[in-house]
This record gives C-alpha cells, structure tokens and sequence, in this order.
C-alpha cells in the first residue's frame, strides 16, 4: 500500500537503528504525546531496536486517558434517559465511569452505537427523528474538525435532534503543563496528524517560552526512527528546535479550511485533564451561535458524583512521573480485560501497551 | 469481574476463556472437558472417539462466499479434524425466529448438505425450535459432530509432544471471513472482493496425517485469531514461539481494511485455517503436501518453538523489532486513535 | 490519537469521495479540503480527508535515509 510499505521498509529502519546507536552517547528521555505513536511504537517493536540510553515515555496524548471521569458519567447518564441514542467512537466504550461504563449500558438495553464518522452519526439522527442522539466528541485538533463539520451540517439541515457533548481539547496547554512541572523530558515526538491540522505555527508560543525540542513525526516505523534519530542529534548536539520529519503531511500553516471551521464552530474554555489537572483554555466548547446542539445546555440529565478508582495512579503514569510496573493494581486487579483506569481500558494507554507487547 | 454477560465473553479471547473457567469448567469439572482441547477425547472399549460442538449466531446470515449453514458444518468437522480425528457423522440443532423465510432456510440445509458431502460426512439427527419474533437474530444453529481417532495421533490435541525447533506452518490468508462477514455487515465495498475462507479441512489434515510427516500439535484459528492461539499454546509451557510477521500470509484488501480500522490481521476470525506445529525435519514435507490440496495453495512456515521466552509468543515485526503477541481483549471495534 | 490512513482518490461527487485503501473502497468526506482530483493520495482520519499527501516531500524522505545508508557504506570503504 503506497505510503504505508515504503515506511515500513525493515532495511530502511535498520539502517536508522544503527545510526541512532552510533551518535547517541546521552542517557535521554523521550516522550511521544500522541497515543497513535505509543500504538505503533510498540506495534513494531520499536523500543527493541533502541540502544539502552535512550528511554521512550508515553505522554498524555491518548484523549481517551485524559477525559474526565465525569465525561464518562455524564454518557451513562445520558444513554439511560428515554428515546436517547449515544453514538461514539469505538474508543470510549469500554471506559469505566464512577459505576458503569457505555459497554455496560449497551448491554443493559441503552442505545448506544459506535460509529466511525460524525456523519454516520448525523444520519442517525436523521433516520431517528423521533429520538435525540448525542454524538461524544472526544479529540484533539486531528478530530475536532470531524464535529466541527457535523455541526455546521446539522446547522445547515436543520437536523435539530441532534446534539454533541464535547471533550475536545487542544495539545499545547499539555505540552506546556509537563514542561511547567519539571519532569524530565529531553524531547518529544511530536504528534503528526494534529499538527496536519494545525500547523507546526501552533508550537511557536511554547517555543518562545521553552527550549523545547521537538520532532513533528509520521507513524510508519520509518517516520518514527527518523524522529527519533532527529531528536537524538538535537540534543547531542545541544541544538533544541522544532522540526517536521513527517514533511509529506505537515507543514507551518497546516490545513487553514479546518481550522476555520474548528473557530467557527468552537470556543477555548478551561478543561481538567486526568493527570494534569484544570488547564486554561485547553478545551473546546460550542459557541453561542451553535448551542442548540450542545448536550451539555440543552439536554438535562442528574449524574453521579464522580468516583476515581482507589490505588489508580493513571494520572501520574500520564505525566510520565510513574511507569505501569510501578502501579500496584497494575497485572493483579487492571487488566485489559478488567481495567480499573483509563490507561489500561484504551487501545493506546500506556498500561495497555506495556501489558499487551512489553517483555 | 463484570456481573453480567458482555459481548466480549463471546469474542474468543481472554474474556471468553475467563468465563469458562469459571461458569463453567468449575461446575461440569471432569478429565476429559478439563483438558480443554478442541475435540473430547472419549474412550470406549479402548476405541478412541472425538466428540464436540459449536454454535453458530453469525449476523449476516449470508455473507460472501458462504452461510451459516456451511459454517457450522465446516466449523465442528475442522474441530474434529484438527485433534487428528476422522469426521463421521453430525447433528444440527436449529433454533428459528418466526418469521424467517423458508426458501433462506433450505438455501441455507442445502448448503450444509454440500459441504458435508464434500467433506464426506452425515448429518443423521437433529432437532427445531422455534422462537417468537425477537427472541433471537433470525436463525442459530448448533452442530456436533463424532469423529474416530487413532491412538497414535492422540497426543496431538494436547501439544505434548512440542520441542524447541518445531516449526509453525498456516494454510493460507489469514483474515478473510473475519473481514467478509466485517464487510457485509458494514455494507462495504472493495475492488476485488473478499469472501470467506470457510471450508472443511479433513482431507487436507489426513493427507499430511497419512505422510508419516510428523504433526506434534494442530488447532483451527477461529474467533479471537491467530494471535490467541500461539498465545494459549505458550501459556505455561517451557517453550516459547517467535512468529516472523514478514511470513504471515495476508491480502493486500484485508491488510488495507485493519489499516482503516485498525484492527490487526492477527486477531481477525477464520472458518478454513488450521495451525499445524511440525517437526522441522517434516516441516516441508509438510507444507508440500498442503500446498497441494485447494484449502492450501497459500499456505507458509511463519514461525517457530524457541528455547527462548518461555511462555511467550513474540512477533519480530517486519522492520526487525520483537514484542509480545498477546490473546484478544474483549471485541475488536473500530477506533479513531 | 490520529489514526489515518493514506487513500486514494478514486472519484469525487460534490463533498463526497471514493477512496481506496489497498483495495478496499470508503467513502471520503472532502469538507476540510479543496484542489483535490481523482489519483490523489489523501490522509483519511474518521472519515474525512485531512491533507492531501506530497509525493515530492515522502520521496525526499525517503532518499535522504537511503543517502545516509550509501554514507554508512563509504565511510566503512574507508575504514577497511
């Protein structure tokens, strides 16, 4: 498959390999921010083919960890209200709220559907007049545009039976936030596809604040050992700036269409992200003009009071402060199959990777 | 531990595994089901018999290149044939839900009657309920099914017999039903179309038998994939496997379909696909043999037993890196991340 | 958090298009981009195309690892 196969060429990638073993010298720190990159850097195996000074760390770049348990409550509690369909990415099913999940409720009678695109939800509603149906927006800039669009077409359709509650949030208040705390990261794999979308203008105020070295990366192995191997001469070298490896799909002014649409559609607000905390204007909630489309103001619904799972250190794992070994619920109680926090449940946390493909 | 049925308990993998153990094996508790192969191995008056069942809920009904009907003949003979046992006779158990259209009912026997005579086997009993509209999705059916093993091929469902060396043989691509069915359900298109693998594997699985070439373990890859099995057949074992993800034969359309989804061709579903561990001695004696019959033109060598790791199935991924193979985790959906 | 997929374009009709990817067809939804024509390559990520992939910028990539391989080479021509 064209752009896939060549990025995935073993020789090219070896290659790579040797060269990072070659120029490293520093015991370094690397943290990806994306969980599309802790997929496929354990995927491949990618930390097998790197020398013994070069630690990998995964950040809070898996939406699913960083959402709020109360996100989580406030679904369960929307999908048992009557005549309401939930549709949602596969991502979020298995999620544990305070007392249940969106799986649970599927099977306890809820109607809640996984969809692939905003638009199969818009149809939904369409085809369910009758029903209200919430879309989950859970994202960051690479997905955010997908319920921008939804909204501007229910807008324009007047598919008035169709709402979305938004988790959106964008990246760089995170970036910000590690960097703030201190913890010891000497440089990042940046993520590639939400800065597709925003542009690689979207580091410069950090840049101005930070010596941040950072390599915006692809997700083919190639693209990785790339990155890696971009970050790793950066920082030998003592030179720290931002640069595109993943040229093929990035560049400095990203994808200007989306990002009018996002402005149009959404407003910064103050979010919590688990882990990190409130962070200003992380978040992304529906304008003014669009609020008869918001969940959150339109449709009434009592939720719980938010539970966190006791002995769960997701949010310091998150941080990268703690490793999934260090956790003590970690293989004993949280497995795949029975995970107690967000880092286990989703396909790109890092407690599921080390679980799933970690010697 | 959930409280109530999930979709997850059915899809083959971890969860499926937990709850036999523990709803089940717990309570039946006996040496025959407590072995835990895909056939029973029954002994009566010192002749050995293979005995098992399945059932069979998939939704669509008819779905590219075969039904439930040919399913669930092809799935309890290749049960059988895979603990190295010769498929006699089986029974279908129909449960129906009012309203099914006859003429799909007996497209559907008609369909498991070919595949029996391919196989040469009977169908000699059988039973029929039927169900009030929305007490099941439109027609299940259950089949089992009695096969006669030899002694010396006994060992084989247990796996007893693997060493360090042996190597690890499939018939062919892997993935196609678990995307055919995918697909029909989604209503999706391709450019050349994926159909099931579905097919009745005795006669492949006796001619490598007859050879002499020597077998030491065979399993079908079902639900929960190939990834689940090498990963059971590790689970507290003194070997290790190392599959070469380069050697895994899989379609360029059902590679592009995981890549969409996300999913990963190892944990898809297959209805024609057996696991064989060999000697390496016969290992290509082996897959010469296999090659030779139609349910085996693709088949590959894609890994093998290793000292190393033990109790540990590993992939060396195609750029050379190693990580853990590990058993599905509830249902595979579609994801964004 | 960016699961996409390089497709490519088969045939446009309004805001829609076919896409293949290794042969499997999924419809595209063009809203966030323009300029795009039929053997196009885009990025797919939840249904939507978000950038159109630059032939010029993934082949330079790659020949710029492959040029490091050919250094690797002299450099150990020269050693010996």
């Amino acid at each position: 498959m064209k752009y896939i196969d060549e990025f995935r060429d073993k020789e090219l990638v070896q290659e790579l390999s040797r060269k990072i073993k070659q120029i490293s010298g520093k015991k370094i720190t690397i943290m990806e921010v994306c969980g599309g990159h802790t997929m496929a850097i354990h995927k491949f195996g990618i930390p097998s083919l790197l020398p013994g000074n070069i630690e990998l760390l995964s950040g809070p770049g898996c939406p699913v960890c960083v959402t709020d348990i109360r996100f989580i409550d406030r679904s369960v509690a929307y999908s048992r209200l009557d005549n309401t369909i939930i549709t949602t990415y596969g991502d979020l099913i298995r999620v544990p709220g305070s007392s249940s999940s969106l799986d649970k409720e599927k099977a306890g009678g809820a109607d809640v559907r996984v969809v692939y695109s905003t638009l199969e939800a818009l149809d939904i509603a369409k085809q369910n007049k009758n029903k209200k149906v919430i879309f989950l927006g859970i994202g960051f800039e690479t997905t955010t545009p997908s319920s921008a669009i939804a909204i501007l077409e229910a807008s324009k359709k007047n598919i008035n039976n169709f709402f979305l509650y938004s988790s959106h949030k964008v990246m760089p208040p995170a970036m910000a936030a590690l960097l703030d705390e201190g913890i010891k990261i000497d440089g990042y794999i940046g993520p590639g596809h939400v800065t597709t979308v925003a542009g690689a203008k979207m580091y410069d105020d950090l840049t101005k604040k930070y010596n941040l070295s950072i390599v915006i990366s692809g997700f083919e192995p190639v693209d990785i050992m790339q990155s890696i191997y971009f970050l790793v001469r950066q920082l030998e070298n003592d030179k720290p700036k931002v640069e595109i490896q993943y040229k093929r799909a990035v560049d400095y002014e990203g994808n200007l269409i989306a990002q009018h649409m996002i402005n149009e559609v959404f407003e910064p607000r103050d979010d919590w992200w688990r882990g990190l905390g409130v962070l200003q204007k992380s978040g992304l909630g529906l304008r003014k003009k669009y609020e008869s489309f918001d969940a959150e103001k339109k449709i009434n619904v009592r939720v719980e009071k938010p539970k966190e799972p006791k002995g769960c250190i997701c949010g310091e794992i998150l941080k990268g402060l703690k490793r999934p070994t260090d956790c003590s619920l970690f293989k004993r109680v949280c497995t795949p199959s029975n995970p107690v926090g967000t880092c286990m449940v989703s396909n790109e946390g890092t407690c599921q990777a080390y679980y799933n493909f970690k010697f | 531990m959930s409280k109530t049925i999930l979709l997850g308990h059915g899809s083959g993998g971890k969860l499926t595994s937990d709850l036999i153990k523990k709803s089940f094996i717990e309570y039946f508790d006996n040496p025959v089901l407590n072995a835990m192969t895909d056939s029973a191995v029954i002994n009566i008056n010192d002749k050995l018999l293979a005995f098992t069942t399945d059932s069979y809920v998939v939704d669509p009904v008819f779905f590219p290149g075969g039904d439930i009907g040919k399913l669930s003949v092809c799935g309890t003979i290749n049960d059988l044939a895979v603990s190295g046992a010769e498929p006699v006779f089986l029974s279908a158990a129909f449960i129906i839900e009012e309203g099914f259209s006859i003429d799909d009912l007996e497209t559907i026997t008609q369909s498991m009657r070919e595949e029996a005579d391919k196989a040469g086997v009977r169908i000699v009993t059988g039973d029929t309920k039927v169900v009030n509209k929305g007490q099941c999705d439109k027609i299940f059916i259950n089949t089992a099914g009695i096969g006669i093993l030899e002694r010396k091929f006994e060992n084989i469902s247990t796996g007893n017999d693997i060493q360090p060396g042996d190597k690890i043989i499939v018939n062919g691509y892997i993935g196609d039903h678990g995307i055919a069915v995918m697909g029909a359900r989604e209503n999706l298109k391709f450019e050349a179309e994926i159909v099931t693998d579905c097919a009745s594997l005795n006669h492949l699985i006796k001619s490598v038998l007859d050879s002499g070439a020597d077998i030491k373990f065979m399993r079908d890859i079902t639900r929960g994939g190939l990834a689940t099995i090498v990963s059971e057949i590790t689970a507290n074992r003194k070997f290790g496997i190392t599959i070469n993800e380069s050697d895994l034969p899989v379609r360029e359309s059902v590679r592009g379909m995981c890549e969409i989804f996300g999913y990963d061709p190892m944990f898809l579903a297959n209805e024609g696909k057996v696991l064989m561990i060999v000697s390496a001695q016969s290992s290509h004696k082996a897959l010469a043999i296999i090659k030779e019959n139609k349910y085996g033109r693709d088949s590959a060598i894609i890994g093998e037993i290793t000292p190393d790791n033990p109790g540990k199935a590993v992939l060396q991924s195609i750029v050379g890196g190693s990580r853990i193979i590990d058993k599905l985790t509830g249902e595979m959906l579609p994801r964004i991340c | 958090m960016c699961l996409s997929i390089p497709a490519k374009i088969l045939s446009i009709e309004g805001k829609t298009a076919r896409a293949s990817v290794g042969g499997t067809i999924i419809n595209v939804g063009l809203h966030m981009i323009d300029d795009i024509k039929e053997g196009d390559y885009v990025l797919v990520h939840a249904g939507f195309a978000l950038q159109k992939i630059s032939d010029d910028e993934a082949q330079e990539t790659l020949k710029l690892i492959r040029e490091m391989e050919n250094i690797n080479q002299e450099q150990e021509k020269d050693d010996t």
